[in-house]
């Protein structure tokens, strides 16, 4: 079931043009802000550097951290919950929820709450969940899986926007009912379609970018200002970050601040970020923000990742996505073919850590292996290291259980049982050769037969020539 | 066990038998260098990157001239005002929408009022940032956030280079628990085909009034 699935994936997605297209333009609008923002700055790799030791040092304490934030967030008058599981954090939430007799919430930062599918347990509960994230909120309402860490209706261009915003938007948001397809125009409809739900809604649930473990404060970085709103108008705030979102000290938050920016959206800095600290705004001055402020530390095998040192940096990723706009292979395939909020590079060796290897375990196969992400990452997490690392734990998976009948396994133990006897090889390829005429098409053999059509799936292989390298070595002139 | 212990144990067993790497000393800025023109150069080149609309004033006195101005361009004949807003920068003849402490002005009013006018704690050149902590002229969060048209005035004297000298100087804040809000320019998205453009849920339009001087 497993190895197929990306390739499967990728293929439905390669043969929609207008998706690549989509997703051409914008990530390589994306790469040259990037580069050009982090260039701009002379002291780029000694805030990689710092990036890089501040994440691993956290992870190497984070009990310590994570009980140290517990003591700040709770001393700031904000309540702290711990969840080990997705099931656990929808409990919660939505039991929050419940209490504070939510008929709906409005969200920002959605990726864990994604991760733990809160949506439909909401729903479930009788509260309507609304996304405020212009992209999230797009992505709601055509009913489609996010394509993209930080851009999720990435592979949606304008004018697909347009025809969805008439559709579903608020009719008072566009007023004449016309709308034209430029960006600013769309913005204005979101803008006053969302305005009433801001001003109504008496219950937020958040994400997080970063916590502070010494301060209790909490710190979330947008553009749009839908997280002020969230952050500031309603009566309660629930937020619910990943254990790994840590920072132990104040001063750490300066590398963050200027690596995730230009690394996500290529600015210098994004248009706002916003930092509290429990509900001691409320406490201080009537009206400043929620009175009520609740922090869901989630785990979800985040410790499990922690275990293997190996794997252990795939925690100190800031989500700036920068790993995906410069991967050739998310480039192509898109963000879908990930099956997962987490696409590209990084997606590839979070999904199949956070889901195993039975669900998500041909994630780390859809890779080149050409290392621009590790490259381009703020905080240098050695993706390709991770990625072979966690290529061979599958394949020691797959050749334990029942996985062992699927056609690369096979293929690959036909091959190693040629390869080790050489006879055997050269019986195979003079076969081959007369075999393999009816598969050739163009010089190329696209479908081999079982047990090696598990291989041939997802690579085309050259035809083999007429003679074999081996019998010309044996037949050439000897020397004298 | 509950989850709060369960969790710190899986992460204590992940943990153990590994030792935490040393935090080398750090070669990035953690200050600035420039000075006088050159940093207020840089400031408003990364402001009007932003499209905010800058207004250079040589001292106080020019303040109520120039917000005035302003407000008018914007076609605004109210504005929110926090209540310590400094009397020697209110103009003439608009009338400002005060809060008084300990009675907050409802969702509806800020959100019907175009303009607002605010100090603020900091800003940033580097980046073309500017900082609220919740201090003197200032107001809390939402007077900022629902108004359409935010003027803000910037003295001299508030600015640093870079982030690390501002998230230094904003630590005091912090420790007080007061909320933080840092603005780059009005609001913006880069949702559609990323290309930023202008205006989603904060105000559209930003406008800073930069004093010179100490
Ligand atoms: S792995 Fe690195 S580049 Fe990719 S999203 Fe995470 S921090 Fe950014």
């Amino acid at each position: 079931m497993t190895a197929l699935d990306f390739t499967a994936r990728a293929r439905t997605s390669l043969r929609d043009s207008q998706l690549r297209r989509n997703i051409a333009k914008a990530t390589s609008t994306i790469r040259a802000k990037t580069a050009r923002v982090a260039g701009e700055l002379p002291d780029w790799e000694a805030l990689r550097d710092a990036g890089q030791a501040i994440k691993r040092q956290t992870m190497a304490e984070l009990d310590r951290h994570l009980v140290a934030l517990e003591a700040s967030v709770t001393a700031a008058g904000g309540v702290v919950h711990w969840a080990r599981d997705a099931a656990e954090a929808r409990t919660i939430i939505v039991g929050l929820a419940r209490q504070y007799q939510a008929g709906s919430v409005i969200k920002i930062k959605s990726m864990t709450t994604d991760e733990v599918e809160l949506n439909p347990a909401l729903s479930a509960a009788g509260i309507t969940p609304y996304e405020t994230d212009l992209a999230d909120m797009i992505v709601q309402m055509a009913k489609e899986k996010p394509s993209h860490l930080l851009v999720p209706a990435i592979h949606k261009n304008r004018a697909e926007i347009r025809d969805l915003f008439l559709r579903e938007l608020d009719p008072a948001a566009i007023p004449g009912g016309r709308l034209d397809a430029d960006p600013s125009s769309l913005a204005k409809a979101a803008r006053a379609h969302l305005r009433a739900k801001f001003l109504s809604t008496k219950v937020a649930i958040s994400g997080a970018n970063f916590a502070i473990a010494e301060t209790g404060s909490v710190v979330i970085v947008e553009s749009e200002g839908n997280g002020r709103m969230c952050l500031t108008l309603p009566d309660v705030l629930i937020s619910i970050m990943g254990v790994e979102k840590v920072l132990p000290k104040w001063e750490h938050l300066e590398v963050f601040l200027q690596l995730l920016p230009r690394s996500a959206t290529g600015e210098r800095m994004n248009p706002y970020t916003s930092v509290w600290t429990g509900n001691r705004a409320a406490e201080a001055r009537a009206g400043d923000g929620p009175q009520v402020f609740h922090l869901v530390l989630l785990d979800n095998g985040r410790s499990k990742i922690l275990a293997d040192e190996v794997t252990r940096d795939t925690l100190n990723c800031i989500r700036c996505s920068r790993c995906l706009n410069v991967c050739p292979v998310y480039e192509r395939a898109g963000g879908h073919a990930y099956d997962s909020m987490y696409q590209g590079p990084i997606g590839a060796i979070v999904t199949p850590q956070l889901r195993g290897f039975e669900e998500a375990g041909s994630l780390p196969f859809a890779s080149t292996l050409c290392g621009a992400c590790q490259e381009a990452c703020p905080v240098r997490i050695p993706i390709p290291n991770i990625l072979t690392h966690l290529r061979a734990k599958v394949v020691a998976e797959k050749r334990q259980g029942l996985g062992a009948l699927n056609g690369e396994n096979l293929a690959m133990q036909a091959a190693k049982a040629m390869f080790d006897h050489p006879t055997l090889l050269a019986m195979a390829l003079a076969a081959g050769r007369i075999g393999q005429a009816p598969l050739v098409r163009d010089g190329r053999v696209t479908h081999l037969p079982p047990p090696l059509s598990g291989w041939s799936l997802s690579r085309d292989f050259p035809a083999l020539p007429p003679e074999s390298f081996r019998d010309w070595w044996a037949k050439r002139e000897p020397r004298s | 066990m509950n989850a709060r212990d369960a969790i710190l144990a899986n992460i204590r067993s992940a943990l153990a038998g590994s030792t935490p790497p040393v935090l080398p000393p750090f070669a990035y800025r953690r200050a600035g260098e420039m000075t006088g023109e050159e940093l207020r150069a840089r400031f408003l080149d990364r402001l009007a990157d932003y499209n905010v609309h800058i207004v250079r004033l040589r001292n106080e006195a020019e303040i109520p001239a120039a917000l005035a101005d302003r407000l008018a361009a914007n076609g605004a004949t109210r504005y929110v005002a926090p209540a310590d807003l400094p009397s020697a920068w209110r103009p003439a003849g608009v009338e400002a929408l005060e809060e008084v402490d300990g009675a907050p002005l409802s969702h509806a009013q800020l959100e019907a009022t175009p303009s607002v006018v605010t100090g603020c704690a900091l800003a940033v050149a580097e980046t073309g940032t500017v900082v609220l902590d919740a201090g003197s002229h200032q107001g809390r969060r939402a007077l900022t956030l629902l108004p359409d048209h935010h003027v803000c005035v910037v003295f001299e004297h508030q600015l640093v280079e870079t982030i690390p000298e501002a998230l230094q100087n904003l630590i005091g804040a912090v420790r007080d628990g007061r909320p933080l809000t840092f603005f780059s320019g009005p609001s913006a998205t880069a949702d559609i085909e990323f290309d930023r453009v202008v205006g989603v849920h904060g105000p559209r339009r930003l406008d800073v009034l930069f004093v010179q001087g100490d």
